[in-house]
């Protein structure tokens, strides 16, 4: 086979390809060929590499050289300066943003370095598209090993030792799922996996589909041996094409292969496995809807038991496990349940990916151990909030989590510990908001999604989501009442206790916790009609503080309505009549000058425009008003 | 493709090591070609090739190369530096095709240093 002198590993995931990495490639490869270079250097096309916010990112080995944000005109200096000369181009490595400091080398760089990668070993180390470089890093011997060397009962009591749960949300233990349904006599059971990831912020499992579909197919050999099934199904959204298109190549490759479909690497077993494609309701992500959905019926969860395990797809035993459970479990057949063990807590073994968004610096994809407290998660590898603003809560779990604010981010992120905090593990999606976010707002944008969502089978999640969206809309527009705030809360734990499955379930959380530690928000939208982040725009005032104000303009020059007066030295003016509540001007501001306060004010500064004095006078009665 | 046996998976295994020795380390053996202009006007090019058809017909999986700028004595090159890990590296000067193979097979496969081609032992540190 051709040999190189350097592989550059070009990030191919769906984030680097919307920011043109397949152009990029091209490029490489038609100046690559025009130096002559093209056998000396080779090109590879990997799955998600992680850091997405930096994208199109690629990793130039053996000298591990990271290059961020690429474009196609960076090329030709790339292949001049670091494959002809080999000098480093320096202006496209990492620079990390507290000290401006330019990094050279992955492993050097923190995003990486403090990453622990076991779901994600091949991530950006591998062509998902060929199958001999998945073989090349063990790929195919845990199945072979669990094929040749093992019994179902040696498979699962090493899933049982090995502690690992659930990864898609719940937690359940995946030995545990596997046992019960081993038990079950049947002639035919089947072995599922779940890729209907639909949390808004979260994409772990489209990156292990696109970086190394073939750990899936391995994943489930090893789960349908152990349970006795022989034919598999993927469920994946339709709205993942490359991770479809991936998964199917992957499927193509191993049946070509000997590695699925009839007797196994010549050891009599038979798996065959299929992609069904999802229409994208977030419902059919729980598993009973998701094996009708499969059926080609309505997507709509049933009541349990009959547990899946005993009566799953058609009626028959089933297993469904969650993309990443599978991305972890050739790695447990292949080294034991103590090397898994070996990190993470005493009930949260292992590693869990979790996918960073919102506003922190390092966007991405992470693995980290289980039991890492937050906090290192979003300033040492997230690397803190961007523009130095104030971190004031992160989502976990999506629309079925919970936020967690400031004073809980030592928790370690292990299933327990995050559960008492009201939010739960989930799937891994992890949001950071900062003092711009209302958390009113970010309640009923979750119920909103929750509401829509709603298969609207069961009357509490059906009705309930929609008559506790109706309240949020109502405070967030002005129409709270006193006794809102409690009101919402009894029909949280009424539709918790009460709906069919866990989208219902779930669905209360974000307005439950943020009524735990930000009750003082929902006060005042109700109370005061204030929303003091300014996202609410019925429930704001924009003003300039003069005293503050150093007339520089800067809130002048973004004002898209030209709503802001004041020459050079002058104190600005907002003119209330043309004002949006946009919000740019306070953003904008670099003195803490523009202000945001209630929306009785407007009707003060409309009336006499700067009125300082009155406002002040305003302000410190409304803040007595608050004291009594 | 055929179909695959448990022995098949590693013998590809095998097949590829030398590919992903380059993107996880673990070498045994770095070669650095020293290519600023200097370098590359000397006929460092034909040197590098030289090594590469080496390590082609070797078949050697834990030998990198990697290229490097000018090493500051333009009047000496092409040059190279060999460097077996755990080892200090050797400069080597006045570079050609020849010499260059006759390297990689007494000090790369062999261990040991060519003294008559060679400028010094130990490097300047590098990314």
């Amino acid at each position: 086979m051709e040999r190189y002198r350097a592989s550059v590993m070009l990030c191919g995931g769906t984030g680097c390809i919307a920011g043109g990495s397949l152009k990029i490639k091209n490029a490489l490869d038609e100046e690559l060929k025009n130096r002559e270079l093209e056998n000396e250097i080779n090109v590879v096309l990997t799955g998600c590499n992680g850091f997405c916010a930096q994208g199109p990112v690629m990793t130039v080995y053996p000298e591990d050289i990271f290059y961020e944000k690429v474009t196609v005109k960076d090329i030709p200096v790339i292949v001049e300066e670091h494959f002809i000369k080999g000098r480093p181009v320096e202006r496209l490595m990492y620079k990390e943003p507290a000290r401006k400091q330019t990094i050279p080398l992955m492993k050097d760089i923190p995003f990486f370095s403090l990453q622990v990668l076991r779901a994600l070993r091949n991530k950006g180390l591998v062509d998902p598209e060929k199958i001999e470089e998945y073989i090349a890093r063990d790929g195919y011997q845990a199945a072979a090993k669990a094929l040749t060397e093992m019994t179902s009962e040696q498979i699962i009591e090493e899933m049982k030792k090995s502690g690992l749960r659930g990864r898609g949300g719940a937690g359940f233990p995946t030995g545990l799922k596997w046992e019960l349904c081993s038990k079950v006599k049947g002639d035919q059971k089947y072995i599922l996996c779940n890729g209907d990831e639909g949390d808004p912020g979260a994409f772990m499992d489209r990156s292990i589909m696109e970086a190394d579909p073939h750990v899936v197919l391995e994943g489930m050999v090893i789960g349908a041996k152990a349970i006795g099934a022989n034919k598999g199904y993927i469920y994946v959204r339709a709205e993942y094409p490359l991770a479809v298109h991936r998964l199917q190549l992957a499927i193509n490759q191993a049946k070509e292969n000997g590695l699925l479909g009839e007797n196994i690497l010549d050891t009599g077993f038979n798996l065959d496995i299929e992609i069904y494609q999802g229409a994208g309701a977030f419902v059919c992500g729980e598993e009973t809807a998701l094996m009708r959905s499969i059926e080609g019926k309505r997507g709509m969860p049933r009541p349990r038991p009959p547990f899946p395990a005993q009566k799953g797809l058609w009626d028959k035993p089933s297993v469904l496990n969650n993309v990443e459970t599978y991305a972890n479990i050739p790695q447990i057949i292949l080294n034991g349940s103590d090397w898994y063990r070996s990190l993470g807590t005493e009930k949260s073994t292992g590693t869990k990916v979790f996918a960073l968004s919102g506003a922190i610096n390092n966007i991405g994809l992470i693995e980290v151990p289980m039991g890492i407290p937050l906090r290192k998660i979003i300033y040492d590898i997230g690397g803190g909030v961007p523009k130095g603003r104030k971190f004031k809560a992160v989502q976990l779990g999506g629309p079925s989590g919970g936020c967690i604010p400031e004073h809980l981010l030592d928790t370690p992120v292990t299933y327990e510990d995050i559960v008492r905090t009201g939010a739960i593990v989930g799937s891994g999606g992890m949001v950071v908001m900062n003092d711009l976010n209302c958390m009113v707002s970010v309640a009923k944008f979750f119920l909103e999604f929750t509401a829509e969502e709603s298969c609207g089978k069961c009357p509490p999640c059906r009705i309930g989501t929609t008559v506790m969206l109706d309240m949020l809309t109502n405070i967030t527009e002005g129409r709270g009442k006193e006794g809102d705030i409690e009101l919402l809360g009894d029909m949280s734990r009424d539709i918790i206790a009460t709906s069919l499955c866990g989208l219902g379930q779930t669905a209360p959380n974000p307005v439950l916790t943020t009524i735990k530690y930000f009750r003082d928000e929902y006060e005042s939208h109700i109370n005061e009609k204030w929303c003091k982040t300014g996202v609410c725009k019925d429930l704001c005032t924009f003003y300039i503080d003069e005293e503050k104000c150093k007339a520089c303009g800067a809130c002048k020059r973004v004002c898209p309505q030209n709503a802001i007066s004041g020459e050079k030295k002058v104190p600005h003016r907002i003119d209330q009549s043309l004002c949006i509540q946009c919000r740019s001007c306070y953003e904008a501001c670099k003195f803490d000058s523009v202000k945001i306060g209630p929306r009785s004010y407007m009707e003060v500064l409309k009336a006499d425009m700067p009125a300082q004095e009155i406002l002040k006078e305003m302000h410190i009665a409304a803040l007595a008003g608050k004291e009594e | 493709m055929p179909r695959l046996t448990v022995d098949d998976l590693k013998k590809i295994k095998e097949d590829y090591k030398a590919s992903l020795t380059l993107r996880e380390g673990g070498y045994r053996a770095k070669i650095t070609v020293h290519m600023g202009t200097c370098g590359i006007a000397a006929g460092a090019r034909k040197v590098m090739e030289a090594i590469l058809d080496e390590i082609n017909k070797s078949n050697v999986k834990d030998v990198i190369v990697t290229t490097s700028g000018c090493a500051g004595l333009c009047s000496k090159e092409p040059m190279a530096t060999v460097e077996i890990i755990n080892e200090a590296p050797v400069k080597y000067v006045y570079l050609n095709e020849e010499k260059m193979r006759k390297i990689f097979k007494e000090h790369v496969m062999d261990g040991k240093a060519v003294e008559d081609y060679a400028l010094v032992i130990g490097s300047e540190t590098a990314y």
